[in-house]
């Protein structure tokens, strides 16, 4: 904790002041935050227990990663995708993947995007739960995270299965899928789906209704529509600030921009209010915006991916062609931008071929969800107090390698 | 509105300020003079049939290549491009805006070329535009507080430019 001087007052000696000053103090917070975002460190400005400004600093993370993209092939860069966002390691692959599809004009057969995106939904749930788990450590409450890593453990039991590895997959790459998928596989998912379906009751029970998480959560960090566009803010971030009965869309990649055959899947977009077609009535002093409704959004969104898994899982044994045809082996000249729905947002790689037909492109860059969410910190702290910031960040559900890339 | 209509509007509205167009591309785009961009910028947020609300992505490419030997083939003359891109809630469109700026203002090596900043237009702009200064140099005018935000604070050059020279020594670090 640093404090800093007030600027000494001149004074006349004969002149007593009883008059009660409240100096601006410097809280730095952090670089080690205690949960499981990233090293990220918040310098708040505060008058007692009142926040007036936060300057979050990043950085701790960066690798350049768009520097390496640069000096490798696409294909040797996949791995690389895996350490931004680590958490949902399979979606970062496929926005790399698309944006690389995107440039050379590929076509990918029906099968490798069904397991693509029954992949991509199987990651969407772990990362939702490790959301859920690390925002009850951020508001002091341990045993929903040990709920949430038993069963993200299956998941990545699963994906291990397919791919051999527990974080770090390069599984979805360019041209589709790195391997089928195991025999059995299916029914094992199957299995899972069916053992997660009646947890979430379970999750309800200890976070969503819980008083004191309502109470913790309720009303803070407000983020109005128009603030979330202004800065960007995509994902759970944005959709748990519309209001359907505004007249709000479905704001979703999925929905509105369909990749990877997602037109033809069956799902809703989670956006408020919960109630008609979730049944869940938002509590007593909640307001739209606040960190309880992107608690929720994110809660419903595993929903949501269960039911398009099901559905993926139906598909996949009459799914038509490869899981993967061969990637062109030198880039087009020319440049594209693709954005995917990643759990924490529009997550958009920029990939810009060189004029000469090279093997490497020419730039690659990243355009980061979660950097996008975490530059409206300062604007819905202002105000809070400092005990609020744990939620309010840990409500933007942030992983710090994605934002330093 | 397709990409050729948002063209064709900017067009009308602006002449010969757009300096040139690429609709075969696979994201189309427009070409503007740093000097325009503000104005551009400020028309596609604000004229009620394009409503580009969101800035997406602000991006700095080098053009360069190292290799002498290759340089003449290479399809292009060294420049930076910074690229912006835009989309709209409320039409769901994208588009593409990207100035075109020399790799050093006046040539001198060590001079950052400089672009007006959109953070006024869209706030979220204010951190795009510190990374892009940060790891590609370009300096952005009228920007609240251009500092780095992802490189230490004494860094030195900018990782993104295609002629950075790797440090070999950071605060007793050895780099290599």
């Amino acid at each position: 904790m640093a404090t800093v001087a007030a600027p000494e007052q001149k004074q006349e000696p004969t002149v007593v002041e009883f008059d009660v000053r409240t100096d601006e103090m410097l809280v730095n917070m952090g670089p080690q935050h205690p949960s499981t975002h990233g090293v990220l460190r918040l310098v708040l400005r505060t008058d007692g227990e009142v926040i007036s400004e936060v300057t979050p600093h990043l950085g701790y993370l960066h690798r350049c990663a768009e520097k390496i993209g640069e000096n490798v092939t696409p294909i040797q860069f996949i791995p690389y995708t895996d350490r931004m966002d680590y958490l949902a390691g399979m979606n970062m692959n496929l926005g790399y993947s698309l944006a690389v599809e995107k440039l050379c004009g590929m076509k990918v057969p029906e099968k490798a995007n069904v397991i693509r995106v029954l992949i991509a939904e199987l990651n969407r749930i772990a990362s939702h739960l490790v959301g859920m788990g690390a925002y009850g450590l951020d508001l002091g409450t341990f045993s929903p995270f040990l709920y949430a890593f038993r069963e993200r453990e299956m998941i990545l039991d699963l994906f291990e299965e397919v791919c051999g590895a527990r974080l770090t997959y390069s599984y979805i790459t360019i041209g589709g899928v790195h391997d089928d998928l195991p025999p059995g596989w299916v029914e094992r998912c199957r299995e899972f789906l069916n053992y997660l379906k009646p947890r979430i009751a379970e999750y309800h029970a200890l976070l969503t209704t819980n008083h004191i998480f309502v109470k913790r959560t309720a009303n803070i960090g407000v983020l109005p529509k128009e603030l979330a566009l202004a800065y960007g803010c995509t994902g759970p971030m944005l959709r748990g600030s519309l209001d359907r009965r505004q007249g709000d869309p479905d704001w979703d990649l999925r929905k509105i921009e369909p990749y990877c055959g997602y037109e033809t899947y069956d799902f809703n977009v989670v956006v408020p209010p919960f109630d008609d077609r979730w049944g869940w009535r938002a509590p007593e002093g909640t307001v739209l915006g606040d960190a309880w409704h992107r608690f929720m959004v994110r809660m419903l969104e595993v929903v949501e991916s269960i039911r398009i898994c099901e559905q993926a899982l139906d598909r996949y044994p009459h799914a038509q062609g490869a899981h993967r045809i061969e990637p062109p082996r030198h880039l087009p000249a020319g440049e594209a931008y693709r954005e995917t729905e990643c759990p924490r947002g529009q997550m958009g790689f920029y990939v810009v071929g060189a004029p000469g037909k090279g093997a490497v492109p020419l730039r690659v860059r990243a355009r980061s969800s979660s950097f996008c969410n975490l530059s409206v910190t300062n604007e819905i702290c202002r105000g809070c107090l400092i005990a609020d910031v744990p939620a309010i960040v840990g409500s933007i559900d942030i992983v710090m390698g994605e934002i330093d890339r | 509105m397709t990409a050729a209509d948002i063209i064709a509007l900017l067009e009308q509205q602006f002449g010969s300020r757009i300096q040139s167009k690429n609709l075969e591309a696979i994201d189309p785009f427009v070409v503007v003079d740093a000097a325009d961009l503000l104005d551009v910028c400020r028309f596609l947020k604000e004229d009620s049939r394009l409503h580009f609300d969101v800035l997406n992505c602000i991006s700095g490419v080098d053009y360069l290549e190292l290799d002498p030997k290759k340089a003449p083939k290479a399809g292009f003359d060294p420049h930076m491009e910074v690229v912006y891109h835009l989309s709209s809630f409320r039409h769901r469109h994208r588009f593409v805006v990207k100035v075109m700026l020399p790799r050093w203002k006046d040539n001198k090596p060590g001079e950052l070329p400089e672009v007006p900043s959109v953070t006024s237009l869209w706030p979220t702009a204010n951190w795009h535009e510190r990374e892009v200064y940060d790891l590609s140099g370009i300096w952005f005018t009228g920007h609240p507080q251009l500092t780095r935000i992802l490189l230490a604070e004494d860094w030195v050059g900018h990782p993104l430019r295609k002629d950075y020279e790797y440090p070999l020594e950071y605060h007793g670090i050895r780099g290599r």
